[in-house]
Parts: structure tokens; C-alpha cells; sequence
């Protein structure tokens, strides 16, 4: 039986792998970001998961405006990170998982989801880097990977209740995999940051505190607003809060929160750090 | 507020398409090498070549640009999304990156 045992949400942006590239984790800017990653760090070593289910946007690495999906998920061998423009990419594989993959699409279709499946596919900083943050050094990654991508770029959005319908399905389906796995569940991005226009620099600390006070008891609450409200609330890039909902989806049980880092600013962004433990309902 | 729809995507292929080329590094030193050249094989309209020889971000997102993609472009620049920022604020990079730190908080919660 698998067992879904938690999930880790975190802001993904590209300054942050920058300053990875760079050594910059006990700068005195960046350090109270970093320092978020203590307690995941320790929560890994202890539950030694075997699967990452990811759910993240790309941003013009993999998909390119000529065919955009609203939802996709990779069902590849491995993947990898490469330059996005700046001239980083991180060099450690991502393995893949095809057959659980092929299982959560299968699942999903069932219940009236319509992804774009990808047998090959790159991925972008929203995934690099938050593997980079979980799993630092220069060892393999301990987890294979199943991306699940969102467009939170060219709207029409899909709808904060479309991504938690979504999430459910997914953790419907991880619930089903007769697998012995062990898996943790990502969504990465947010919190509010705008990068474009005269708004640039938005930051919206109410709406963030909102979100990781309700993401994890009540979820729910992030569905009153809109795809569009968000952007108003958020900042245009703060809409990849959708990441984090859809990832809230597919915990199925009991949500605990066992740690949360909120720290302003990181770049142009609110940056936040969040580890839930998922306790199954296991039969008696 | 403005957002990235199938208005200013349709309107902005062309110069996003450019943006996109430039995950490469190949490509980014191609444009380098000849920006009029690279501009004109995506076919670029003037509106949007005027914007790049400008470097004027605002004009670029006007022309369709998505800032995803226009990020990639502004690294050939040299420029990172604080300096962007800082441009489309008509702010000094020093003055738009103390904004952000005027928002400074940290708030850590450990339930063990």
C-alpha cells in the first residue's frame, strides 16, 4: 500500500536557485529563508519518501505559448533541469515514475479531468528549485518524480476550485496505486509578487497570511476568490498560489501543520515555507 | 489591471517566440551578435523591435510581452527582476528594492 505521508509547499523563484548556485545560503538576506528548510530537512530524513508528486507552472521552458495546457503530467523516464536564459541548470537528474504516472492520468481521466500526457518533458525552476532547497548536496535525488503542471500564464486560469478538484482526483488516485511507496506531495510558487507593469514589486502580506493560515485546515476558504480576484490579491505571479491548492487537494487525510516559514522580501516576492504531515484514515 | 490573455498573446507571439529562443545560449549570442538580424527572422513587428531597441520593458509588455519570457531577454541585458522592477517603476533599483524591504517580516511557526 502506498502511503501519501505529507506535503511541502515553497516559493520556487529563480533568485533562489541563483543563490543556491552561488553559496549564498547563510547570507544574512537569504538565511531566513533558507532556515525554513531545517525542519523539512528533517522530516525527509525520517520519512525517506520514495515519490514526489509535484504540482508547479512552467514558465516557457518546456511549453512554449503555441501549445499551452491547462493541466499536464509527466509520464517520463527522467527529467531534467536545463537553462532557462540565465545560464543555470542544475545538473542532477530527476528520475521518473511512468508506471504511477500512467496510473494517476488514468485516474484523473476517470474522474472527467483532460490532461495533455508527457512522455518527455523538461522542467523548470518550480521544480529545480524546490529539489534543490529539499535534497541540497551533491548525492542523486532519493525520489522519483511525477510533474503535474498548471498554467498560471496565459489566461484563461483554470479555477481555484477546478485546482483543488484536481488534487483531490490526484490524491484519489495515490490513494488507489497498489505501489509500496512511500509519497510526498509538492506545490510550489507564490506567495504575492508581481514582476510586470507599474505594480511591479506588489506585495500583499493580509492575502499571504490568509493562505498559510487556511491552506492546510480549511482550504476551502482559498476558493472564495477567483482566478482573476487572486492576481488582484496576489500580485500576477501571486496566482501560482493554484500550485498550492491543487497540492492541499491530493492530501486526503487528516493535515497537520508540523512547520511554516513566511519571509518578505526574497527578490520580488513573499517567500514561504510549509511542511504538512497527512495522517491516512486507515481502515480499522 | 492588465492580464496575460488571448488578446495580448495573440498580439505578442512573435516577440515571446524570440524570448523563448533564448533558453539557448547559442540563440542569445546569435541576437547579441546581430539584434536587427535576430529580431527580423521572428518577425518581429515595429512596435515590438522599437520596444527591444528601447529596452523599454513597458513598451514590450504593451507589444504582447509576456514577462516570463521577456525575462529571458532581459538577462542578455544583464538585468534581473529587480531591475526590471525598478525600471518599469521608473524607480532607482536601490529605491524599488527598499520598497520591498520596507515589507520586511518573518514569521516562523514549529509545532515540534
Amino acid at each position: 500500500m502506498s502511503q501519501v505521508a505529507g506535503g511541502i509547499f515553497t516559493s520556487h523563484v529563480p533568485g533562489i536557485g541563483n543563490a543556491i548556485a552561488r553559496g549564498l545560503q547563510q547570507d544574512p538576506y537569504w538565511k531566513p529563508f533558507f532556515d525554513g528548510f531545517e525542519p523539512v530537512h528533517e522530516w525527509l530524513a525520517k520519512e525517506k519518501p520514495d515519490v514526489a508528486v509535484v504540482f508547479y507552472n512552467d514558465h516557457g521552458l518546456n511549453f512554449f505559448l503555441d501549445k499551452m495546457p491547462t493541466f499536464a503530467i509527466g509520464a517520463a523516464p527522467e527529467y531534467r533541469h536545463e537553462d532557462e536564459g540565465w545560464g543555470i541548470a542544475f545538473s542532477r537528474p530527476y528520475p521518473g515514475h511512468p508506471e504511477l504516472s500512467w496510473h494517476i492520468i488514468e485516474q484523473v481521466v476517470a474522474s472527467e479531468f483532460d490532461p495533455v500526457t508527457c512522455q518527455s518533458m523538461i522542467v523548470d525552476h518550480a521544480v529545480a528549485v524546490p529539489f534543490e532547497l529539499c535534497w541540497p548536496g551533491a548525492d542523486a535525488f532519493p525520489v522519483r518524480l511525477v510533474p503535474i503542471a498548471i498554467n498560471t500564464v496565459q489566461h484563461p486560469l483554470p479555477s481555484p476550485k477546478r485546482c483543488l478538484e484536481l488534487g483531490r482526483a490526484v490524491g484519489r488516485a495515490l490513494k488507489s496505486w497498489k505501489g509500496p511507496e512511500k509519497i510526498v506531495v509538492f506545490g510550489t510558487g507564490g506567495l504575492s509578487h508581481q514582476l510586470e507593469g507599474k505594480r511591479a514589486g506588489f506585495i500583499n502580506k493580509d492575502y499571504d497570511h490568509f493562505c498559510l493560515d487556511n491552506i492546510g485546515p480549511n482550504p476551502e476558504a482559498l476558493l472564495r476568490h477567483d482566478s482573476l480576484d487572486i492576481v488582484e490579491l496576489a500580485g500576477s505571479q501571486g496566482v501560482e498560489i493554484l500550485n498550492w491548492i491543487a497540492a492541499r487537494g491530493a492530501l486526503t487525510g487528516e493535515v497537520i501543520e508540523l512547520s511554516s516559514n513566511y519571509h518578505v522580501p526574497i527578490s520580488n516576492t513573499a517567500a514561504a515555507t510549509a511542511l504538512f504531515e497527512n495522517r491516512e484514515f486507515l481502515p480499522a | 489591471m492588465k492580464i496575460f490573455d488571448g488578446e495580448l498573446a495573440k498580439r505578442g507571439f512573435a516577440l515571446n517566440a524570440m524570448c523563448y529562443s533564448f533558453n539557448l545560449k547559442e540563440n542569445r549570442d546569435k541576437f547579441v551578435a546581430d539584434e536587427e538580424a535576430y529580431m527580423a527572422a521572428f518577425n518581429l513587428t515595429e512596435e515590438q523591435k522599437e520596444a527591444v531597441r528601447k529596452r523599454d520593458v513597458l513598451g514590450m509588455l504593451e507589444a504582447g510581452g509576456n514577462v516570463y519570457y521577456l525575462a529571458k531577454l532581459a538577462g542578455i541585458f544583464g538585468l534581473n527582476v529587480q531591475d526590471l522592477g525598478a525600471l518599469q517603476t521608473g524607480q532607482t533599483l536601490e529605491d524599488f528594492k527598499a520598497g520591498l524591504l520596507a515589507h520586511g517580516e518573518t514569521i516562523t511557526r514549529n509545532a515540534a
